[in-house]
């Protein structure tokens, strides 16, 4: 399991890459990959490409980022999902709350 | 670090040796690295010793008279127990048999004669080195052990707690209710609860908080006071899951929510109302054609959207007797194997499938759980609620205390509530907490709940939406019926429903009249009460109900007004 960030060169978006498992264990590994900019990016974008297992304590954590994006206001994207872990994401419903494709 | 460096402590080192030569020789050598000796001639004089003086280190002689080294390091370690006493042989032997024996006897090393101090005292600190470790080690695992006791030792008092609010419920005395869960299952974020509501329908939940431990089980505690307190008072689905979710969303941190099935399951209707919010898929299975019907999840989980932007919006399926609604955590799906593959949906519906003895569908799953990975998880929960004909059982409703003297006997009270508030209000469980201020109507609490809330649902459905009761008469209809009504509701701007009560005193006893007006068309009551009260059949089910429970029931202005009384004698 790892946690990458990288931002964009004009510093609005940010990219979170996490890679394997995305459980309990990556917690604080995950809120660092965010919370360590000083200035705050306009979007968020969540890369689940080599992301092999997510369980519900990671939903929770994609809530966290979620909140300190601004809430509703929020632009967080979760992108490159495989089926199992979009599986996860659609019994949860988080669509309602996340760009997800 | 230098091998003639004195060891980090002084240690208190037993030397046994039958050469009275070789003893002081030794001696003086550790003594001269910092020690502290203590010395025995044989085997037999260093047990004894050991046992008194207890040192951390032995060397030994192997072969010595009354007592041999091997014998004499057998007793010691035994005598040790769990702390390591390094033994170092000390011997003049070479072959190789002789060496391992030493090993054997519960020696850690040997020296070879003649002593090289340097050498000895470079053992004598790895050796040390070896005895912390396992004297940390030692302490750690203790200092774990305690702190486990205390913990379990809390969660059982968190559990008994807990217990005594969660099985307020009727999870244990409901006769078709079937449930597999851990004890412990609290601790893993499962829920399980279940209650009769006044007019005998019930209502359970499944839930699953994110996290473990306490934390999980921290938020079902206010969780379980909402189901029961208002299951109890009447109130329906909708306003128990808003108020649920309001209450964690509250509550718990950002990172926290509750997946959760809450359904309400009719025995009288026929019908189970269910709401998803991230639990795996549940099931209604028909017991005549084996079909099942998914129960799938529509909503965000519990605690986590705001009282805004909260969807309450429930389904609903015709149920039949016999039939079984099938609800699950998501330890069951993902229960894995040695290759780290999970269980699965498509594994489960080949269980279902291949069932053939509804009652033993538990042992089935479990079966397969056991066999796909070997062992059980504790985190499975299961729960099967069947639909069984017989006498409701009901909410008995809060505990009166009141001797009724000062009950009001003669009174009455009109109600119009219109659009905007049928939209979203359920008035029924205030009507009931109102008309149970009367003494004499408290034993009758589930019939007149029973009544009013199919006269009450017959004004809204039938007369100010104008729903036609024949859609229901297969379960696509059905289906379609709770569609329609949900969208008529939502885009309702007149309308209302009127309710009066009326109380009169007779003698000691009285009577309560029960007047519900419409807004809509009207009905041809004649017609409809002429139609046999086909017990199987989907529609029209409000009515026998409703002629079952009360004794007189009139309608007036072409269906548009229905009245009902209630009776009561003097209390004894």
């Amino acid at each position: 399991m790892s946690v990458e960030s990288v931002v964009s060169p004009d510093g609005k978006k940010l990219t979170i890459v996490i890679k394997g498992r995305f459980d309990f264990s990556s917690h604080q590994l995950f809120r660092d990959a965010y919370e360590r900019f000083y200035k705050a990016p306009d979007t968020y974008i969540v890369d689940l490409k080599d992301t092999t297992y997510l369980d519900s304590s990671a939903l929770g954590m994609l809530l966290l980022l979620r909140d300190h994006a601004g809430g509703d206001e929020s632009e967080v994207r979760v992108i490159n999902s495989n089926s199992d872990v979009r599986k996860i994401l659609a019994i949860s419903n988080f669509d309602k709350l996340f760009d997800i494709n | 670090m230098s091998a003639l460096a004195p060891a980090h402590e002084a240690l208190t080192i037993l030397i046994a040796d039958d050469s009275a030569t070789d003893l002081l020789l030794l001696s003086t050598i550790v003594r001269r690295q910092g020690h502290q000796v203590l010395t025995a001639a044989n085997g037999r004089e260093a047990v004894e010793v050991f046992t008194r003086a207890r040192p951390q280190l032995v060397l030994m002689d192997a072969l010595m008279p009354v007592m041999d080294g091997f014998e004499a390091a057998r007793w010691i370690k035994q005598l040790s127990g769990e702390a390591l006493v390094p033994i170092i042989f000390l011997t003049s032997l070479t072959d190789s048999a002789d060496l391992a024996e030493c090993l054997d006897a519960g020696g850690d090393d040997f020296l070879a004669k003649p002593y090289n101090p340097l050498l000895l005292a470079a053992k004598i600190n790895a050796m040390d080195r070896l005895r912390r470790l396992q004297a940390t080690v030692l302490q750690q695992r203790d200092l774990i052990a305690k702190h486990n006791d205390y913990l379990l030792h809390e969660q059982r008092v968190a559990k008994a707690v807990f217990d005594k609010v969660a099985h307020s419920g009727c999870i244990n005395a409901a006769p078709n209710i079937r449930y597999l869960q851990s004890p412990y299952a609290l601790f893993n974020g499962d829920l399980l609860l279940a209650a009769y509501t006044p007019s005998g329908d019930m209502h359970v939940l499944l839930g699953d908080f994110t996290g473990h431990g306490l934390p999980a089980a921290v938020g079902a505690m206010p969780l379980a006071e909402v189901f029961y307190g208002m299951t109890a008072k009447g109130y329906g689905l909708t306003q128990i899951l808003r108020e649920m979710n309001a209450k964690l969303k509250r509550i718990l941190p950002v990172d926290m929510f509750c997946c959760a099935t809450l359904l309400c399951l009719s025995t009288d209707r026929r019908v189970v109302e269910v709401w998803n919010g991230g639990m795996p898929e549940g099931y209604v299975l028909e017991v005549t054609t084996g079909k099942r019907t998914p129960l799938a999840s529509r909503h965000l989980p519990l605690g986590v959207l705001s009282a805004e932007l909260f969807d309450d919006r429930t389904e609903v399926w015709p149920v039949a007797l016999g039939d079984r609604v099938f609800l699950l955590s998501d330890g069951v799906l993902e229960t894995a194997d040695a290759n780290d593959r999970l269980f699965g949906v498509e594994r489960l519906q080949q269980v279902f499938d291949a069932n053939r003895e509804p009652d033993r569908l538990f042992d089935d799953i479990e079966q397969a759980l056991v066999a796909f990975r070997g062992e059980a998880r504790d985190d499975v929960s299961m729960v099967e609620i069947t639909l069984r004909s017989g006498l409701a059982t009901r909410a008995t409703g809060p505990l009166y205390a009141d001797s009724g003297q000062s009950c009001p006997r003669d009174w009455s009270v009109n109600f119009e509530f219109r659009a905007e508030t049928l939209k979203r209000y359920n008035p029924l469980p205030y009507l009931l907490q109102l008309l149970l201020e009367i003494h004499g109507l408290r034993a009758q609490s589930g019939a007149l709940y029973s009544v009013m809330a199919e006269l009450y649902s017959n004004a809204l459905e039938h007369g100010v939406l104008g729903l036609d009761s024949l859609l229901k008469r297969d379960a696509q209809g059905f289906a379609e019926y709770y569609r329609q009504r949900n969208e008529r509701l939502a885009q309702l701007d007149s309308g209302y429903v009127r309710v009066q009560v009326q109380v009169v005193p007779n003698g000691a006893g009285g009577t309560m009249t029960l007047r519900i007006e419409d807004s809509g068309p009207g009905f041809d009551v004649e017609k409809v009460l002429a139609q046999p009260m086909d017990i199987d059949r989907l529609s029209g089910r409000g009515l026998g109900l409703v002629r079952q429970l009360s004794r007189d029931i009139r309608w007036s202005d072409g269906g548009r007004c229905v009245c009902v009384e209630f009776s009561w004698e003097a209390l004894a």
